[in-house]
C-alpha cells in the first residue's frame, strides 16, 4: 500500500510494468518489489526445493526469496533480484520455479514430502536400482531444482568490459563512505566511489535520522551532489564492487541499462569493471539477519530493517496490521516510523526481559513468535510469553536478530573475520586485504555518527599512506544511540524454522547434521546447502554458524567459519566475458594474401591465430579432393604457389649468432656457409623435439631462422630465454620478424621460370643450387630468396617486405597459372609433404625424441645443445620406442586414417596389442592411392612387413604396409634439378 | 546404519529422530600399521580400499582440517576414462569401473550419473589426436565416439556453429563419463572406511616424518607423535611441502586452479562439454548451477584462490562457444591447488624410504581418479607390489625417461599440462 | 596481479609469460650428472611462501625476470632482469 508523502519515488513520474502478465502501476525510483508490495502483491517466488510460498524478505541485493525473470528471448534475464530492479515503462517480469503458476504450483507436493527430504536424504537413497539414477530419480531432481530458467538464445543485449584505476576506491556510499570520499576528494587524490544502489546514501535514504539537522537522504543527496561537481571523484552507482584480488585489484560490475529500456545496441546493459586502487576504504554497511522460529518464511514476514526502508524510501507499507520482532533496540524504529506513517502496530515482541518501549506502543518482552499462519500471505503469529501463546492478527512482520557487518570483500583473499561478543557478529580482521581500511558498519560501528566520523578518519589513514595531506571536513552531527542487543538465533520449538530460506535449510537440518556428526562448518555448509544459494549466506550464514556452534557445544570463534567467494553478488557471464562472442574470442591474423584468397573463394581455417587457405575451388569442382588432387598436380607438374608467411621468421645477427645457434639447435649451424640454408631440429630440455625448420646465412653475423607456424611464439620465447637466462654473454641480437615479410612457396618444375619472370636479375641452378639463399631485386623491390623445398619439387620460397605481399602474390598467381599452375592451399601442402615424407606438429606432437623420428644422427656429437643430455636418458632412446614410418594400404579397404591405431596381423585389436599408430594421411593423386606417416615398435627393422590398422572409433579396418617414410623421389633429385 | 530408502522413509515417519554420526571421531592411538597422511578424497579411499580389499583396519587417517576439505571438496566434478596413453588409460579405466560399482560398495548415493562427455576438437589435427585417442579408449574396452559436426548439433544445438572463432569440427563423445556429487564421494568413503574401524582423525596436521636409517617409524602431528609400519602421503596440492618432512624434492609443482558455479537454473546442459579451443569445461549440477572451470591461473600459488585475468579468459571461452548460456549469472568463484607433476601425470609409488609410499601428482585430474587412485594406493601400500594398471606411474620415470605420460605433449614444465 | 617489470615498470599479468622456479637460470654442465639435471629440470622446492620464479615479460619488452613473490599472500616483493643475476653470478 502507498502512502502519502512518504519516500523519495517520483510521483510525477508514473511506470507501468507486468509481472505475470499483469500491469502495474509504479513512479520512477521503485524497485519491482516496492511497486508489487505498493500494489498489494506479496506473493513474489517459491522457494527452491519445497516451493513454499514467498514474498520479499529484504530490500537489497541479499534478497532469498523475490527473485524474479525479466525480458524475453535473447533478453531474458533469469534469477533477478525483484528488489534490485527498478522499474521502467513496458517492463516484462515475471515469477520462477512455480508451474503452471505462482499461485498454484504442483512442485509445492515436496514441500509435503519434507520429513523424507531433509538435509542429506540423498545420499542415502535412489541407490537401486543402479540404473534408475540416470533414467528416473536424476531427471526428476534436475526438473524440480533450478531457479529461472535461460531462452536458450545468445543475449541480444550488448555487454562491455572496462578499466579503471584510482588513488582510492571507496566500497559503499552510505554515512561513512561518502564522509570517505567527501574528504579524499578534497585532498585532491583520484576518488572512484561505488554503491550497488541506485541513489547513493545507503541506510540514509531508508531511514528517519538527521544529519546536522537535515533529512539524511537530503544530506546525502548535497553530498553527492558536491561529490560530483569534483573533477577528481568518480561516482559509480549502480556498481557493485563484487570481487577482491590482488594488488589493489578490483572486480566490478556496473549495471548501466537495466533500469532502462534503452536496447539500442550501443549503451550496454552491464559492464563488467578492472578497478585498480592504491588504497580502498571498505564501508559496505551491515545486512540484518533473520530469526529462526516456526514458518518464519510467509510472504509479510520481512526484515525490519527492510520495512522501514519501504516505508521511508518508497513510501509503502508493507501491511496494514505490522508487528516487529527482535531482540535489539535498533528494529524499534520500525514500530516508530510506521506509527509517524499512520500504520498500525499490533505489537512489538521482544526478546529481551530487559526491553524498553521507546515509544508509545504494546511492547512484549521477554517474549517469542513461535509461530505463523497464512498460507500465501502472513495471516496472524503466535506469541510465547511466560505465561503461555497468544494469537496476533498481522499481515506484517518485521523481523531482526541484529546486525551482521558486510565483511564478504575482506574474506575474497583468504582472510578470516573475527568474532565480536558485543555485536554477536563478526568484523574484518585487519590486513585482510592489503591496502584495504574497513570502516563504519562493515567494522561494527552502528550508529550514523560513528560511521561519518569513521568515515573521515578512514580517509585520512589513506590519504596519509598515500603522502597527502588531508584536507579539513567537519564531522556532522547525527545520532549515536548504542547498539543494545541480546543474541537471539532460533525461537525453541517445533515446526520447521528457516534459516537459509532460498535453499529451505532450516534449524533441523542443521541439527540434524550435527547428529550426523557434520560438525565442521563446511561439513555442515555442504550436507544441508546451507549458505550455498544465490545470497551466498548473506542472510543466514552466522545464525547457521552459531547454531551449529550450540549443537555441538562450541563457541562461536572455535567453530569457525565458511569462506566468502567472489563475486558479492552474482555478475552475468554474458558480462565477465564482454566482447568475447563469436570471433572476439582470439584475435585473428591474416597474412597479405588474405583478401585475394577470400576473393578467390579458397575456404579458409584456423592455423593458431591465423587464417590460412584450404584449397582454391575452380568451377566444377565438387568437392575439396578434387581440388586438392589438381593443386597437388600444380607442384608436380607445373608450378603451384602458397603463401608461408605464418611461419615463424626470427632475425638473429651479432658475432654469437652461430654459437646460439649451435647451442639451440641439435645440429651445427656456426660452420654454415654464407649464401646457404640448413634444416634444425631443435629440442626441449627434457630431451623431446621441440620444433624445426630452416636457417639461412645470410652474411657472417646475419642469419635468418624459420620455425613452424605453431611454434613461432614458443621458439622466439625459447631463444630469448637462451640469450637472456642462459648465455647472457653472447653478443646476440634477436627480432621475430614474421609479420614484417611477406613469403610465398613457388614450387614445381616451372618454378624458376615463374621466377625468373619477376626477377630483376634471373636464376640459374649453378648460382642457385638446392638450399643456396640471399637478397634479390624484383622491379627493384629489395626481397629474399631460399631455394627450399616441402614438396620435393624444384622449389622457392620468396619474402618481400609485407606491404608488397599482396601484390607479389598476385603475381605470382597470375604467372602460374599461364604456366599450367596456381595457388595451391593447405589440403595440397599436406598432401605434398605427405608423399616426401616431411614431417609437421602431427609427428613432432611433443612426445617424440630424434631417434624417434630417425634423425639421432643431427643429434652432433661434437657439442652440447640444449636437450642432449636428458635426450640421452635410457628411456628415449629405447629401442621398443615407436619410430616414425611410411605406411600404405595393402589389404581390401583402401582407406587410412588419421589416429588409427596398428596391430601385428593375427592380433586382436586390444591396447595390450598396440603396435603404433598413424598421424597423418592423405590420398596421393601422384601414386592414385592413400599413404599415411606413423609410428611402430620397431621402425626401420620392419620395413615391407604388413600390419593390421584399426580405426575403432571410424569404424575402418585395413592392412598396411611399413615403408619408409619417404614415398616420393628419395634420392632427391627433382628438388635438385 | 544401512542407508535405504526404507530407512529415509522410517526416519521421515518417526522424525528423522534414529539418524547416527556417519562416521566417529576417535582420538589417535599410539601406533597403526598404516598411516594415511591427508583426509581427502585418495587418502579416504586408500583408507577404505586398505580396509575392504586388503583387511587392513589398523589404519588413521590423518587430516589437518576436515575430511574432504582438499580437492575433492573444490572441483568441477567430472568422472570420465578418456585418456590416449598407455598407462593412464588402463587406470582410469579401471577407476571408471569402480565408479560404476561405487554406490554399492560404499552404501552412498554420490549421485555419480553418466550423463556423457564430449571433448569438442576444432581442427583436421585434433579430430586426428581425438581419433587416435578414442581408439586408445575403445581398445582399452572403454566407450567411446568420434562425432562430426552435425552429429554434435544434433546433440548439443545450443553451441555457437557459426560465428565462433574456432569452429566446432566435432567431438570425442565418452557416454560413460559424466559427474559425481563431489563431497560426496568423499563423506561415503570416510563412512565407509569408518565403519571398517579405520581412524579418521581430523584436526591432525602431520608435522614431521620420523625416519631412522631409512625406515619409516611413524609421524610427528599436532596431536602429538604416532608410530607406524607404513605410512602414505596422499595429500595433492601440498605433496612437496608433507615430502619435504621426509628430505624429499618432487617433481611437482603447486599451482591454482579456478572454478565456477551459477546461479541455479533450470536444466540447459545435459551432458559435460569440454572446449579444445578455449580450455574450458562445463555440466551442470543436479540443483541446476552450471559448473564450469578452464586452465591454471599458471604461476605457482598456495593460495586457494584466483585472479581475474584466467576468471576472464575461462568466461570468455563460454562466450564464443555457448553465448545461450551467458545471461547466466556467476554465482561463487574459488581455486583449489593442483600438484602439477612434470609430465602432467600422477605418481603413484614407493620412495627410497623403506615404508613411506607416495601419492601425489594428479595434476587438474584427479577427483576422477579417486576411487582407483585409492584402490590402487591401497594395493601397493598392502602388498607392496603395484597393482597392475598402474605400473607405469613410477616416481623414478623422470630419471629414467622410461614410461612418462606427457597427454598434453608439453614437456617437463610443470604449468603446462 | 601486476609483476614490476624493470625495463617497463609495473604491468598487468597478462602481459607475462609464466615459466617456473628460477632454478631454470642455473644449466648444468652437461656432464654435471644425473641428479643435477634432475634438480634442474624436474625436481622442485615448491614450498609455500617466498619464491623466486621466472617471468618473461612476453607481450612487453622481451625481458626475462626474476620475481620475487610470496606464493601464500601473492606479495610481490621485486623483480630483476635475469640477464642481470646471471651477469652477478659470471
Amino acid at each position: 500500500m502507498r502512502l502519502r508523502d512518504k519516500g523519495t519515488v517520483d510521483r510525477n513520474a508514473p511506470v507501468s510494468f507486468t509481472f505475470d502478465g499483469v500491469s502495474y502501476r509504479g513512479f520512477q525510483g521503485d524497485t519491482v518489489a516496492s511497486a508489487l508490495l505498493a500494489n498489494g502483491i506479496g506473493l513474489m517466488a517459491r522457494s527452491f526445493k519445497y516451493h513454499r510460498p514467498r514474498g520479499v524478505l529484504t530490500a537489497g541485493s541479499e534478497e532469498p526469496n523475490a527473485l524474479i525473470t525479466v525480458g524475453r528471448d535473447g533478453a531474458t534475464d533469469p534469477n533477478v533480484r525483484a528488489t534490485v530492479q527498478e522499474i521502467y515503462e513496458g517492463l516484462e517480469a515475471r515469477s520462477q520455479n512455480a508451474w503452471p503458476s505462482l499461485g498454484f504450483d504442483v512442485m509445492a507436493v515436496n514441500d509435503l514430502a519434507a520429513p523424507f527430504l531433509g538435509a542429506g536424504f540423498y545420499y542415502k537413497t535412489f541407490m537401486w536400482p543402479r540404473a534408475f539414477w540416470e533414467k528416473l530419480y536424476e531427471p526428476i531432481i534436475r526438473r524440480a531444482a533450478g531457479l529461472g530458467a535461460l531462452s536458450g538464445k545468445a543475449p541480444t543485449d550488448k555487454y562491455e568490459r572496462a578499466f579503471a584505476h584510482c588513488d582510492v576506491l571507496v566500497i559503499g556510499a552510505g554515512p561513512t563512505g561518502l564522509m570517505a570520499a567527501l574528504k579524499a576528494g578534497r585532498s585532491g587524490v583520484d576518488v572512484i566511489l561505488a554503491d550497488e544502489d541506485s541513489v547513493m546514501g545507503g541506510r540514509l535514504n531508508a531511514e528517519t535520522f538527521l544529519i546536522d539537522g537535515q533529512a539524511g537522504s537530503d544530506w546525502a543527496a548535497t553530498i553527492v551532489g558536491k561529490l560530483a561537481a569534483m573533477d577528481n571523484v568518480r561516482l559509480m552507482p549502480r556498481t557493485t564492487i563484487a570481487g577482491a584480488y590482488d594488488q589493489g585489484t578490483f572486480g566490478a560490475l556496473e549495471r548501466v541499462n537495466h533500469h532502462t529500456d534503452i536496447r539500442d545496441g550501443k549503451a550496454p546493459i552491464e559492464t563488467f569493471w578492472r578497478i585498480v586502487a592504491k588504497q580502498s576504504i571498505l564501508a559496505a554497511g551491515a545486512l540484518e539477519r533473520p530469526i529462526a522460529f516456526q514458518n518464519n518464511d510467509r510472504p509479510g514476514i520481512m526484515m525490519a530493517g527492510a520495512v522501514r526502508s519501504y516505508l521511508n524510501r518508497w513510501g509503502v507499507a508493507p501491511g496494514k496490521t505490522v508487528t516487529v520482532f527482535a531482540n535489539n533496540d535498533d528494529a524499534h524504529r520500525t514500530a516508530l516510523d510506521m506509527q509517524a506513517a499512520g500504520v498500525h502496530v499490533a505489537a512489538v515482541i521482544d526478546s529481551r526481559a530487559t526491553a524498553q518501549a521507546q515509544g508509545n506502543y504494546h511492547l512484549i518482552k521477554g517474549a517469542h513468535v513461535s509461530g505463523t499462519s497464512g498460507r500465501k500471505g502472513l495471516e496472524s503469529i503466535s506469541v510465547r510469553t511466560s505465561t503461555g501463546i497468544d494469537t496476533i492478527e498481522t499481515d506484517c512482520l518485521a523481523m531482526s536478530g541484529g546486525w551482521n557487518p558486510t565483511v564478504h570483500l575482506t574474506c575474497h583473499m583468504n582472510g578470516r573475520p573475527k568474532w565480536r561478543e558485543d555485536i554477536a557478529s563478526f568484523v574484518p580482521t585487519d590486513g585482510s586485504i592489503p591496502s584495504m581500511i574497513t570502516a563504519g558498519a562493515c567494522n561494527g560501528d552502528f550508529s550514523t555518527y560513528a560511521c561519518l566520523r569513521a568515515g573521515l578518519e578512514a580517509a585520512k589513514k589513506i590519504l596519509s599512506a598515500l603522502g597527502k595531506t588531508a584536507a579539513d571536513v567537519a564531522l556532522p552531527e547525527a545520532e549515536d544511540a548504542p547498539y543494545n542487543l541480546e543474541p537471539l538465533w532460533a525461537v525453541p520449538g517445533k515446526g520447521r524454522a528457516w534459516l537459509d530460506y532460498q535453499n529451505d535449510v532450516s534449524v533441523k537440518d542443521v541439527t540434524q547434521a550435527a547428529t550426523e556428526n557434520f560438525r565442521s562448518v563446511e561439513h555442515m555448509k555442504r550436507y544441508t546447502t546451507q549458505g550455498m544459494a544465490t545470497d551466498q549466506g548473506k542472510n543466514s550464514n552466522v545464525t547457521a554458524l552459531a547454531l551449529l556452534a550450540d549443537a555441538t557445544g562450541r563457541g562461536i570463534p572455535e567453530t569457525g567459519t565458511t569462506t566468502f567467494r567472489p563475486p558479492y553478488s552474482p555478475i552475468a557471464m554474458a558480462a565477465f566475458g564482454a566482447g568475447a562472442e563469436g570471433k572476439g574470442f582470439a584475435p585473428e591474423r591474416k597474412t597479405t594474401s588474405h583478401v585475394a584468397t577470400v576473393d578467390a573463394g579458397a575456404p579458409m581455417m584456423e592455423a593458431g591465430l591465423w587464417y590460412r587457405p584450404s584449397y582454391f575451388p575452380i568451377n566444377g569442382e565438387k568437392n575439396w579432393r578434387q581440388s586438392c588432387d589438381r593443386e597437388v598436380g600444380y607442384v608436380r607438374n607445373a608450378v603451384g604457389v602458397c603463401d608461408v608467411s605464418t611461419l615463424g621468421k626470427i632475425d638473429i645477427q651479432g658475432p654469437d649468432a652461430g654459437v646460439l645457434l649451435d647451442l639451440v639447435y641439435t645440429n651445427v649451424f656456426s660452420t654454415l656457409k654464407i649464401g646457404r640454408v640448413r634444416y634444425g631440429l631443435m629440442l626441449r630440455e627434457d630431451g623431446y623435439v621441440m620444433d624445426d625448420g630452416t636457417t639461412a646465412r645470410l652474411s657472417e653475423h646475419h642469419f635468418v631462422t624459420t620455425t613452424t607456424t605453431a611454434a613461432a611464439g614458443a621458439v622466439m620465447r625459447h631463444l630469448e630465454f637462451v640469450t637472456q637466462v642462459l648465455r647472457p654473454d653472447l653478443d646476440v641480437r634477436l627480432m621475430s620478424v614474421t609479420e614484417q615479410w611477406a613469403q610465398f612457396a613457388v614450387a614445381g618444375p616451372k618454378a624458376r621460370k615463374v621466377l625468373n619472370d619477376l626477377l630483376d636479375d634471373p636464376l640459374d641452378n649453378e648460382a642457385w643450387p638446392f638450399m643456396a639463399c640471399g637478397d634479390v631485386t624484383l622491379s627493384g623491390v629489395k626481397g629474399r630468396l631460399f631455394r627450399i623445398s616441402f614438396s620435393g619439387e624444384h622449389a622457392y620460397e620468396i619474402a618481400v617486405p609485407a606491404r608488397y605481399g599482396y601484390s607479389l602474390f598476385r603475381l605470382l598467381t597470375t604467372k602460374a597459372k599461364a604456366l599450367g599452375g596456381g595457388p595451391y592451399g593447405m589440403e595440397a601442402l599436406n598432401v605434398l609433404r605427405i608423399e616426401k615424407g616431411f614431417i609437421t606438429h602431427g609427428e613432432i606432437h611433443g612426445r617424440v625424441t630424434a631417434f624417434d623420428i630417425g634423425m639421432e644422427r643431427m643429434v652432433s656429437a661434437k657439442k652440447d645443445c640444449i636437450g642432449k643430455t636428458l635426450s640421452n636418458r635410457v628411456g628415449l632412446l629405447n629401442e621398443d620406442r615407436e619410430q616414425l614410418m611410411g605406411f600404405k594400404p595393402v589389404g581390401a579397404v583402401k582407406q587410412l586414417t588419421g589416429g588409427a591405431h596398428l596391430y601385428n596381423e593375427g592380433d586382436e585389436a586390444l591396447t595390450k596389442f598396440n603396435r603404433g599408430y598413424l598421424t597423418s594421411v592423405a590420398f596421393s593423386p601422384t601414386f592414385g592411392h592413400f599413404l599415411a606417416q606413423g609410428f611402430v615398435r620397431g621402425g626401420q627393422a620392419r620395413n615391407g612387413e604388413r600390419m593390421r590398422m584399426v580405426d575403432h572409433v571410424r569404424e575402418i579396418e585395413t592392412i598396411v604396409e611399413v615403408c619408409d617414410p619417404v614415398f616420393f623421389d628419395p634420392k632427391g633429385d627433382r628438388t635438385r634439378g | 546404519m544401512r542407508f535405504s530408502g526404507l530407512r529415509v522413509l522410517k526416519e521421515g515417519l518417526t522424525g528423522n529422530k534414529g539418524w547416527t554420526p556417519h562416521w566417529s571421531n576417535p582420538e589417535p592411538k599410539a601406533e597403526y600399521d598404516i598411516i594415511i597422511i591427508g583426509g581427502g578424497g585418495h587418502g579416504l579411499a586408500t583408507a577404505h580400499y586398505l580396509a575392504s580389499v586388503h583387511g587392513i583396519t589398523k589404519v588413521a587417517v590423518l587430516e589437518k582440517g576436515y575430511l574432504g576439505g582438499g580437492n575433492v571438496g573444490r572441483n568441477t566434478t567430472i568422472v570420465r576414462a578418456n585418456y590416449g596413453l598407455r598407462g593412464n588409460s588402463e587406470f582410469y579405466s579401471h577407476s571408471l569401473k569402480l565408479w560404476e560399482g561405487l554406490e554399492a560398495d560404499l552404501n552412498y548415493n554420490v549421485m555419480h550419473s553418466q550423463r556423457g562427455v564430449i571433448n569438442l576438437f576444432n581442427s583436421d589435427g585434433s579430430r586426428d589426436a581425438a581419433a587416435r585417442r578414442g581408439n586408445q579408449m575403445a581398445s582399452q574396452g572403454d566407450d567411446a565416439v568420434l562425432m562430426d559436426n552435425a552429429a554434435v548439433r544434433k546433440m548439443l544445438p545450443y553451441l555457437d556453429y557459426d560465428q565462433t572463432r574456432f569452429p566446432i569440427y566435432g567431438g570425442l563423445y565418452q557416454p560413460r563419463g559424466g559427474t559425481a556429487r563431489h563431497d560426496a564421494v568423499a563423506w561415503g568413503f570416510a563412512r565407509a572406511a569408518d565403519q571398517r574401524g579405520v581412524d579418521l582423525i581430523q584436526q591432525c596436521e602431520v608435522t614431521g616424518i620420523d625416519v631412522v636409517d631409512g625406515v619409516v617409524k611413524g609421524v610427528q602431528t599436532t596431536r602429538g607423535p604416532i608410530r607406524a609400519k607404513k605410512v602414505g602421503i596422499v595429500a595433492a596440492g601440498r605433496s612437496s611441502q608433507v615430502a619435504a618432512m621426509a628430505g624429499m624434492r618432487l617433481p611437482v609443482e603447486s599451482h591454482i586452479l579456478q572454478a565456477f558455479v551459477t546461479e541455479g537454473l533450470k536444466p540447459i546442459i545435459d551432458h559435460v562439454i569440454t572446449y579444445e579451443a578455449g580450455h574450458f569445461y562445463i555440466s551442470q549440477s543436479d540443483k541446476g548451477g552450471l559448473v564450469f572451470g578452464g586452465s591454471l591461473d599458471l604461476y605457482s600459488s598456495y593460495a586457494s584462490r584466483g585472479n581475474l585475468p584466467m576468471a576472464e579468459h575461462v568466461i570468455e571461452a563460454a562466450c564464443t562457444l555457448m553465448p545461450a548460456i551467458t545471461k547466466a549469472k556467476v554465482l561463487r568463484s574459488w581455486g583449489g591447488i593442483m600438484d602439477m607433476s612434470s609430465d602432467g601425470s600422477p605418481i603413484i609409488d614407493k620412495t627410497d624410504i623403506d615404508g613411506l609410499y607416495l601419492n601425489c601428482g594428479w595434476c587438474y585430474g584427479g577427483f576422477k581418479a579417486t576411487p582407483g587412485s585409492g584402490h590402487v594406493f591401497a594395493h601397493l601400500m598392502a602388498t607392496g607390489n603395484p597393482h597392475p594398471v598402474a605400473v607405469k606411474h613410477r616416481l623414478d620415470r623422470f630419471r629414467t625417461g622410461v614410461g612418462v605420460m606427457d597427454e598434453e605433449a608439453t614437456g617437463s614444465q610443470h604449468n603446462l599440462h | 596481479m601486476r609483476l614490476p617489470c624493470p625495463i617497463c615498470g609495473e604491468r598487468d599479468i597478462r602481459e607475462f609469460y609464466y615459466q617456473g622456479a628460477d632454478v631454470a637460470l642455473n644449466r648444468p654442465a652437461p656432464d654435471a650428472g644425473e641428479q643435477a639435471w634432475q634438480d634442474y629440470v624436474f625436481l622442485r622446492d615448491n614450498q609455500p611462501g617466498e619464491h623466486r620464479d621466472l617471468w618473461q615479460h612476453e607481450s612487453g619488452c622481451g625481458a626475462w625476470i626474476v620475481v620475487s613473490r610470496n606464493t601464500v599472500t601473492h606479495l610481490v616483493s621485486g623483480a630483476v632482469l635475469a640477464t642481470d643475476i646471471k651477469r652477478t653470478q659470471a
